[in-house]
């Protein structure tokens, strides 16, 4: 009875965490993508916790304490004051519309489970429900990545991907905190090389939008 | 015959707290906007007020105009009666479910619309051709909803699904929180609360429920208020029902416990009235082109909450 409670909750968190994903997806104001990514990170670090508590394993405490700290605070503050600084939290954009991004997103929901339950035919259903959800934050961070213009929402897409791989990566059981500090900072790293990135895009093209970057691929003409 | 006693006791019920309700939540958004606010018993007295006055009526009203509030009003109450609000034992509850529930509310509004339209004037053609927009979006996602629930509990009375859920058969599911998302926002649709339509507005450019019963006056539009009161009610209800169904009396439970699923009816009905209060006033309303993004949203859920029901049961 207990047991099931753990795995239920565990699953509610895993399911916040895509739902956040989702939100993403259907905010199309830089602020608002930015604070359902904070919320993301404090889902994802819920759900560290509540694994440490469950599996018994402190050093996922440690991982939790990551995601809330660099992912739900620090990032989200950097990338605040970055599109302050820059001067576009007015933006609004989007490639494709809200409503086709949506269908799309279930679609590769849909895809991720097709996916996990072939592999992992003979694990437990919890597992599988579990590695589904992480799965499909990874493709949402992905089409997050590719429907949007702007720098900064690739960026966020880019960061709920890997949101979504340590999602994964504390449902299974034993996952070394070598790699999850690794992983934490190079994405700090990264938010830096974005951070100085942004600022050279706009100093060339006056702008953050990606398209202005198109001309400059050689396959067009 | 205890079953019919309490399904009279609900009828009534439901229709005299409705009114309560929307002037709770009237009260708590001026309080919240800083102002005064009418008393919560205020829409009793404008009950009173409109029953007296003369019903006015456009020349070129048809008998649909005249019928419609009453139409309505009927089809509205009649699918408050079957939802089960502090018992499942009663009369009603195994003659309907869940779709039934849903075609009853698609009639209501229906003749509200076909009112809209009748009289001829502009605005209630508006306000008909986007309260049928609202609710192509909102009755599949409803429906979708709907879907995910029975697969769950396996069947589609509410009354069964509330002994199903009580019975312990069921733990957090992931399922279940989706589908109560995306219950929510068709909620929110189908009152016509405020990211969607805003329920106080006379600004013609908004509104859109409004917008229709712009028309009626005295009795007329009693009728339509209650109708929209008890629509209220009946969605608060719906969704206490179904997802925290929770201190409600088993057949077969004596006066205290009927009591008890009283008191705790009129607990869940604080909570819900309380929180629409306190979102319709942190929430702007959305552009009308808008909407779709909004109920797509709710249908999407509806949809994923399915998706994730077949991958924990594993079939």
């Amino acid at each position: 009875m207990l047991q099931q409670f753990s795995y239920d909750l565990a699953h509610l968190i895993g399911a916040t965490v895509l739902m956040a994903g989702f939100g993403m997806l259907y905010q199309r104001r830089l602020f608002a993508v930015l604070n359902t990514f904070a919320f993301q990170a404090l889902a994802l670090a819920a759900a560290a916790a509540w694994q440490a508590h469950v599996q018994n394993a402190p050093h996922l405490y440690a991982t939790a304490a990551i995601a809330l700290i660099f992912k739900a605070i620090a990032v989200p503050i950097a990338l605040h004051w970055l599109v302050e600084r820059l001067g576009i939290h007015r933006t609004v954009e989007t490639a494709l519309s809200i409503g086709w991004t949506m269908i799309v997103g279930v679609a590769l929901v849909a895809l991720a489970i097709m996916l996990v339950l072939p592999v992992t035919a003979k694990a437990a259903a919890l597992t599988r429900e579990s590695l589904s959800i992480a799965m499909s934050v990874v493709l949402l961070g992905m089409l997050m990545m590719i429907t949007r213009r702007n720098a900064v929402t690739q960026v966020v897409g880019f960061m709920a991907l890997e949101n979504g791989l340590i999602l994964a990566a504390v449902s299974a059981k034993g996952m070394p905190l070598v790699v999850e500090i690794s992983i934490a900072f190079s994405v700090l790293v990264a938010m830096t090389v974005f951070g100085i990135f942004f600022f050279r895009i706009r100093e060339r093209f006056d702008s953050l939008d990606l398209h202005f970057l198109e001309t400059y691929r050689g396959d067009r003409q | 015959m205890t079953a019919v006693v309490w399904q009279i006791v609900q009828i009534v019920l439901v229709l005299a707290t409705a009114p309560l309700v929307t002037g709770w939540v009237r009260w708590v958004k001026a309080r919240l906007n800083g102002r005064r606010g009418a008393p919560p018993w205020q829409p009793y007295r404008d009950f009173y007020r409109l029953l007296q006055k003369e019903a006015v009526v456009a020349h070129s009203a048809s008998w649909i105009f005249r019928a419609a509030p009453y139409i309505t009003f009927a089809s509205v109450w009649l699918a408050a009666c079957i939802v089960p609000t502090f018992t499942t034992n009663i009369f009603l509850a195994p003659a309907a479910d869940l779709i039934a529930l849903v075609a009853l509310l698609a009639i209501g509004r229906f003749w509200t619309a076909l009112a809209g339209m009748d009289v001829g004037t502009a605005f209630g053609g508006l306000g008909a051709s986007r309260e049928m927009m609202i609710a192509s979006l909102a009755e599949p996602a409803m429906l979708m909803v709907t879907f995910s629930l029975s697969l769950v509990a396996g069947t589609t009375q509410p009354a069964q699904i509330v002994v199903f859920v009580l019975g312990g058969n069921v733990g957090i599911e992931v399922s279940l929180g989706l589908a109560l998302a995306a219950m929510l926002m068709v909620a929110i649709a189908e009152n016509g609360r405020i990211p969607i339509d805003n329920p106080a507005t006379h600004l013609e450019l908004t509104m859109v429920h409004e917008a229709m019963v712009l028309e009626y006056s005295g009795r007329h539009l009693a009728m339509i208020e209650a109708a929209q009161m008890v629509r209220l009610t009946l969605f608060m209800a719906l969704i206490a029902c179904l997802f925290a169904p929770w201190g409600m009396a088993m057949p077969g439970a004596g006066l205290p416990g009927i009591l008890v699923g009283m008191a705790a009816f009129a607990a869940k009905l604080f909570i819900l009235a309380t929180a629409l209060a306190w979102f319709e006033t942190v929430i702007a309303k959305m552009r009308v082109f808008r909407y779709s993004d909004f109920l797509g949203g709710a249908l999407l859920l509806g949809l994923l909450a399915t998706i994730f029901l077949y991958v924990s049961e594993a079939v």
